[in-house]
């Protein structure tokens, strides 16, 4: 059985040409980046071009890159590096209800430690409204984090509003930007954004490897004390395979962007529909248009979560779910609660994310064999018993 | 995640459906919570010869919901009433620890039906208690733990 890997959100095979530009630091090019002999200087330059071609693709400058493990110490590393260096300032921090747990677990231990946070509400649509963000604002804010794609439900924020109205309060904007890498062309000087997260395991790059940009000039407490490396800010030798990785996996994902993005979007579409189409009960999670162009989350009632997935996976497909079953937890996914859907429905909610690998034959796959496993589920349901009987009547 | 045996009764299950007329309904959990187990059970002479299922939930709650079924055809109301979650997670190789909760309620839909039948039947079942509206309220304040997807 060909085996459909629609999880492109949770992470991505490593690009094939990556891996190559990765093989030759484990092996021959295995020096110390910090050494003075030629062998670490060619490790040296390596790190250093990297820099050059992850700074250019988000429009910053190489100095402004630091290399960490991924995105969740990026995210970690902005919000408690800008908390302990600003605390002079005030003790308010400003984000929303849909972060990743990288951001809402960051902020809820700053909570215990003193500071104050303000977790703003979203639409139906799971879109920041910049005006909220702006009536937040307190003489004690001293950082605003706020997601530019979610994880989940795909929705893209207005980040370029959000960035100019902490720029106009002299407030660090930071972003997590590491479902939308890849996938929005990011220019951060021309979207006011203070520091940014990303990471290389979603744009077909290697796990165990992040960047945080931090604008030249922001004062940002260091995150691991130790040797010079990243100057200092983050301590500890380089994982060079992996920064020459990500940069390649950046170079790819940039290269030929608009007429990949239309293409994946059209796929996008097209699954979306067939499954709307196709399923009775379903409704769109998350932003019609304004979303990444990998994502579909459908909300499927009457089904739960888990036992889709499990049956996808015996046809050969792979996905994810907001149900609580999937999350070892009995809670259901807290995006798809803050965006208003009920407890039951969030259980029953469905996300299958593209990637670049995604076929058209592979939509239509998924189109033809989920009308089936819903409906079998549905037959065993004591829900759907009931829809039936009202129906009926 | 899942021994051979939850699969198995996962994607194969056993006793999926309705008994008319039955002489016993239990109908445990809710949507809130992501799973609702009904169970209907057909007795004759104190032996439990029939039993069918209906679940809206996890892979863990369909395959529990099955093996009970499968456990009590057979059996007497006493011995019907030994059958806890853990011998259902048990006969199934055991669960992972965060879907234990499903096997409690097989355990509870397969008593709240015996406590149905006891009431239309105006008789008292020894050891049988009053079930519980919702056996989900004390797991809620056990697990605080919530990781999302990724």
């Amino acid at each position: 059985m060909n085996k459909i890997y629609f999880d492109n959100a949770a992470t991505t095979p490593v690009h094939k040409e990556v891996v190559e530009a990765m093989l030759p630091y484990f092996t021959e090019n295995f020096g110390n980046p910090s050494s003075v002999y030629q062998i670490a200087q060619i490790n040296k330059k390596a790190v250093d071009d990297s820099r050059e071609t992850i700074a250019k693709a988000i429009g910053a400058q190489a100095n402004e890159i630091f290399f960490t493990s991924g995105g969740s110490e990026a995210d970690n590393w902005a919000i408690k590096g800008i908390a302990l260096a600003h605390k002079n300032k005030g003790n308010h921090i400003i984000t929303t209800k849909i972060e990743h747990h990288a951001v809402l677990h960051t902020c809820e231990f700053l909570e215990k430690n003193g500071f104050e946070v303000t977790y703003l509400d979203v639409d139906e649509n799971g879109m920041v409204h910049p005006e909220d963000v702006e009536a937040a604002i307190k003489e004690t804010t001293i950082l605003i984090s706020i997601m530019y794609a979610n994880n989940e439900i795909g929705t893209i924020n207005p980040i370029k509003e959000i960035g100019a109205i902490a720029k106009a309060h002299k407030i660090p904007f930071h972003t997590d930007a590491v479902q939308a890498i890849g996938q929005v062309r990011i220019d951060v000087k021309e979207e006011n954004i203070d520091l940014l997260s990303l990471s290389a395991h979603k744009i077909n790059g290697p796990k165990g490897m992040g960047v945080l940009y931090i604008r030249r000039g922001l004062k940002i407490e260091n995150l691991i004390h130790g040797g010079a490396q990243e100057r200092g800010r983050r301590a500890g030798t380089e994982n060079v395979p992996g920064i020459v990785g990500l940069a390649k996996a950046m170079e790819i994902a940039y290269t030929d962007f608009e007429a990949k993005i239309e293409k994946m979007t059209a796929l996008r579409d097209k699954l979306i529909k067939g499954l709307l189409e196709n399923i009775p009960y379903t409704k769109l999670n998350g932003h019609p248009t304004m979303r990444l162009a990998n994502n579909s989350n459908i909300g499927v009632e009457y089904v739960e979560g888990e036992s889709l997935l499990l049956l996808l996976d015996m046809n050969g497909i792979s996905g994810s779910s907001g149900s609580a079953c999937t999350s070892g937890s009995l809670d259901p996914s807290h995006v798809l609660l803050a965006i208003g859907i009920p407890h039951e429905r969030a259980h029953g909610s469905i996300r299958l994310t593209l990637g670049s690998q995604n076929t058209e034959e592979e939509i239509d796959k998924v189109i033809e064999v989920m009308p089936g496993i819903v409906q079998r589920m549905r037959d065993m349901s004591p829900l759907w018993e009931e829809v039936v009987k009202n129906n009926k009547q | 995640m899942y021994s051979e045996k939850v699969m198995d009764h996962f994607m194969h299950p056993r006793n999926v459906g309705e008994i008319e007329n039955a002489s016993g309904v239990g109908t445990v959990g809710n949507a809130k919570c992501g799973d609702i187990m009904k169970v209907y059970l057909q007795i004759e002479d104190g032996i439990i010869k029939d039993a069918k299922f209906k679940t809206f939930g996890c892979g863990a709650a369909v395959a529990t919901s099955s093996m009970a079924t499968e456990l009590v055809i057979g059996k007497t109301i006493e011995e019907a009433l030994k059958i806890t979650n853990k011998s259902v997670a048990e006969a199934l190789d055991g669960l992972p620890p965060v879907k234990m909760h499903c096997s409690l309620l097989a355990e509870e839909s397969l008593h709240a039906a015996l406590w149905d039948y006891a009431q239309k039947n105006n008789i008292t079942i020894e050891g049988l208690k009053k079930p519980v509206e919702d056996v989900h309220d004390h797991d809620h304040d056990l697990e605080e733990d919530e990781e999302g997807i990724n």
